[in-house]
């Protein structure tokens, strides 16, 4: 068993720590507090080839492994929830069913330009009746001689609103079957006449990430426009799901190490009854646990992507690693609040927004009851 | 026009210090190592001039042990062409010079930390262009290339010089030389795998220092929180307990 990273995946972890140390930490409590989404960072994180990591070289991406794409989202996340939550959202949600299922004509068409930071693409699945229950969905789709027509809505879609996002992957219903719903996957590109974009205010947490609700008022795409094929819908989206998970467990073991180092930092330097608080056994202890669930997030997280790397099987640990860093995210979080005290209620504080940020970890992409649902059933219940 | 930058291999500068063998040694465990600052950015600045046009090659040398060759990649992922690493431990200033005297004859431009983070030697840059004749110039806070010759800016105290001189150079430089140092791309970082990194053995070379025996700055004392109102309180604590006054 070797656990060590190679020269590479360790160069890339500095790498993207100076960046998110440098460029967005400086920002990122302001673009929080203003529910500011940064088109610069976007473009900056374009620029060091953040966008489209595990994407081929021939698509205009860098051909990575999983797991150097999963050490940056962790990365980024250390620093900001927001910005590790546009990259991740793109990369794992935009760009993955494109490459997946996109024929040669569509690949070549929208992910050259997606890799470069600064155009965006959605992914198009959650309805205000069909969270949990993809398959709840009411959106639909009628083929009409050469085009599709599309009717229906979507809500809480990452990256969808923004002015450089350009196109969404859309789940509709295109038919019946024997009495079950037949799924399809739709691309639809920003300017098509009928389909409208709301950005979503008011956000406790990522608020500096881009979220939308979408509207399809009898949108007309050429059939082309089709991914995968007819009926294979739920199967890409749910496919496309298994590898975002990877992506939110990074995303919440980043938090919790982010987390955890302010709890550090502020318990050596916090002197109460004449000491550092971290000298009392009850907070030591704290982050004892605290360091301890972090390395086993990242040993679970970091297998998972061994194993996609390698060809195996990872549905399984990939939902694992999902539940338990989304879940330790939030208990490092909340423990670094209370190592902080008053002041960690703050929001000089940077705790104040880990805090707030993990809590998306334990819902987005398939809640924590969600994620038991498909572990119990991978392992056999 | 063929540009040499030094790469010193440095302790983090956030690095927690301790000594072994009585402080005879720097103890390097858990050690997190990074290529010094002001080497980064004088080789910032080569890739700048490199992407102005105008420059062939940029290779970066290093004095020291396999251990390096991280901090080497990381400067071919910055945007160094190649690299070359001289296989030995870095023992004292004369003896690093000397090592890349051997390998630094061919370029026209070579930029050297004005010091290196870890023993702020201050001092191979010169002794380099010593034993090879070249012209070299200190303090250099701007580098220009012009038709034949180099735009240096030097920093003078307070203020700057501007000078014109021929090569082949050593200029040694210090912050400014470029404005931050460069974070290398994926791509990068990618394609530093496939640049050639040779090893090289060292020449014969004489160790003129030989250590003694390191000391620790003395700890920071408490800082003393003095009331608005007692103002007069300062003056008689900086003549009788800092004896400064
Ligand atoms: C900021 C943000 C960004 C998002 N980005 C995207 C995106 O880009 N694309 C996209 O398609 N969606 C996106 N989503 C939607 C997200 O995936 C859904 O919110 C999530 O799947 C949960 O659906 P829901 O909110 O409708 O909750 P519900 O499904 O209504 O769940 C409510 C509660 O019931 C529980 N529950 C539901 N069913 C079961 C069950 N069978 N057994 C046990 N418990 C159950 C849930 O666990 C939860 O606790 C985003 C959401 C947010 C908040």
């Amino acid at each position: 068993m070797d656990f060590e990273l190679t020269e590479e995946q360790k160069l890339i972890r500095e790498t993207v720590r100076d960046f998110a140390e440098r460029e967005i930490k400086p920002v990122a409590k302001e673009l929080d507090e203003k529910a500011i989404f940064s088109y610069d960072l976007t473009k900056k994180m374009g620029e060091i080839g953040l966008f489209g990591m595990n994407t081929p070289e021939k698509y205009g991406g860098q051909g990575l492994d999983t797991l150097s794409y999963i050490i940056s989202v962790e990365e980024l996340a250390r620093v900001d929830g927001s910005q590790a939550a546009t990259l991740a959202a793109h990369n794992s949600l935009g760009i993955g069913p494109l490459i997946n299922y996109g024929t040669e004509e569509q690949k070549l068409k929208h992910i050259p330009q997606l890799c470069t930071g600064e155009a965006l693409w959605s992914f198009g699945l959650t309805e205000a009746g069909a969270g949990s229950d993809s398959r709840g969905s009411k959106t639909i789709a009628v083929l009409d001689g050469d085009e599709w027509v599309i009717n229906g809505s979507k809500i809480f879609i990452t990256n969808a609103s923004v002015d450089i996002s350009v196109g969404c992957t859309v789940q509709a219903v295109s038919g019946e079957e024997n009495g079950k719903k037949i799924f399809t996957t739709i691309i639809v590109e920003k300017d098509t006449p009928g389909f409208k974009r709301i950005t979503m205010h008011g956000k406790m947490m990522w608020r500096a990430s881009d979220t939308a609700e979408l509207f399809f008022d009898d949108v007309r795409v050429p059939k082309e426009n089709l991914l995968g094929k007819v009926g294979q819908g739920s199967h890409i989206m749910l496919h496309t799901l298994d590898g975002g998970r990877l992506s939110i467990a990074a995303m919440g073991l980043g938090c919790a190490q982010g987390a955890f180092e302010l709890a550090l930092n502020y318990a050596n330097e916090r002197k109460q009854f004449g000491k550092p608080i971290s000298k009392f056994q009850i907070n030591a202890f704290k982050l004892a646990d605290m360091a301890t669930k972090i390395e086993l997030g990242r040993n679970l997280l970091y297998k998972a992507c061994w194993l996609k790397d390698n060809g195996k099987p990872y549905s399984k640990e990939a939902a694992m690693s999902k539940l338990y860093c989304s879940e330790i995210a939030k208990e490092v979080a909340d423990e670094s609040v209370q190592i902080h005290g008053g002041y960690g209620l703050m929001k000089d504080y940077d705790v104040e927004r880990f805090y707030r940020d993990q809590r998306l970890l334990q819902i987005g992409e398939g809640t924590s009851e969600i994620q038991r649902l498909v572990i119990s059933r991978l392992i056999g219940c | 026009m063929k540009i040499l930058v030094l790469i010193s291999n440095v302790p983090d500068t956030t690095t927690k210090i301790r000594f072994t063998g009585d402080n005879t040694a720097f103890d390097d465990s858990g050690v997190q190592w990074i290529i010094n600052p002001w080497d980064e950015l004088a080789l910032t600045r080569a890739v700048e001039l490199k992407e102005a046009g105008g420059v062939d090659k940029i290779t970066v040398a290093n004095v020291g042990e396999k251990s390096t060759e991280a901090t080497l990649r990381k400067a071919l992922a910055v945007g160094a062409d190649d690299a070359i690493r001289i296989d030995t431990t870095a023992n004292d200033a004369f003896y690093v010079a000397a090592q890349l005297a051997e390998v630094a004859k061919d370029y026209d431009l070579i930029l050297a930390g004005i010091e290196a983070s870890d023993y702020n030697g201050n001092a191979v840059g010169g002794m380099l262009a010593e034993m090879l004749d070249f012209n070299s110039v200190s303090a250099v806070s701007g580098i220009e290339l012009e038709e034949s010759n180099f735009k240096i800016t030097r920093e003078v105290d307070g203020g700057s010089q501007v000078i014109s001189i021929g090569g082949p150079l050593v200029a040694i430089v210090q912050k400014g030389i470029a404005k931050e140092p460069r974070i290398p791309a994926m791509r990068g970082i990618m394609m530093a795998r496939k640049k050639p990194l040779s090893t090289k053995e060292p020449v014969e070379g004489v160790n003129k220092t030989q250590m003694i025996s390191f000391e620790l700055p003395p700890p920071k004392t408490a800082c003393k929180l003095i009331d608005e109102e007692n103002a007069n309180e300062v003056i008689t604590l900086l003549h009788e307990e800092a004896k400064v006054l």
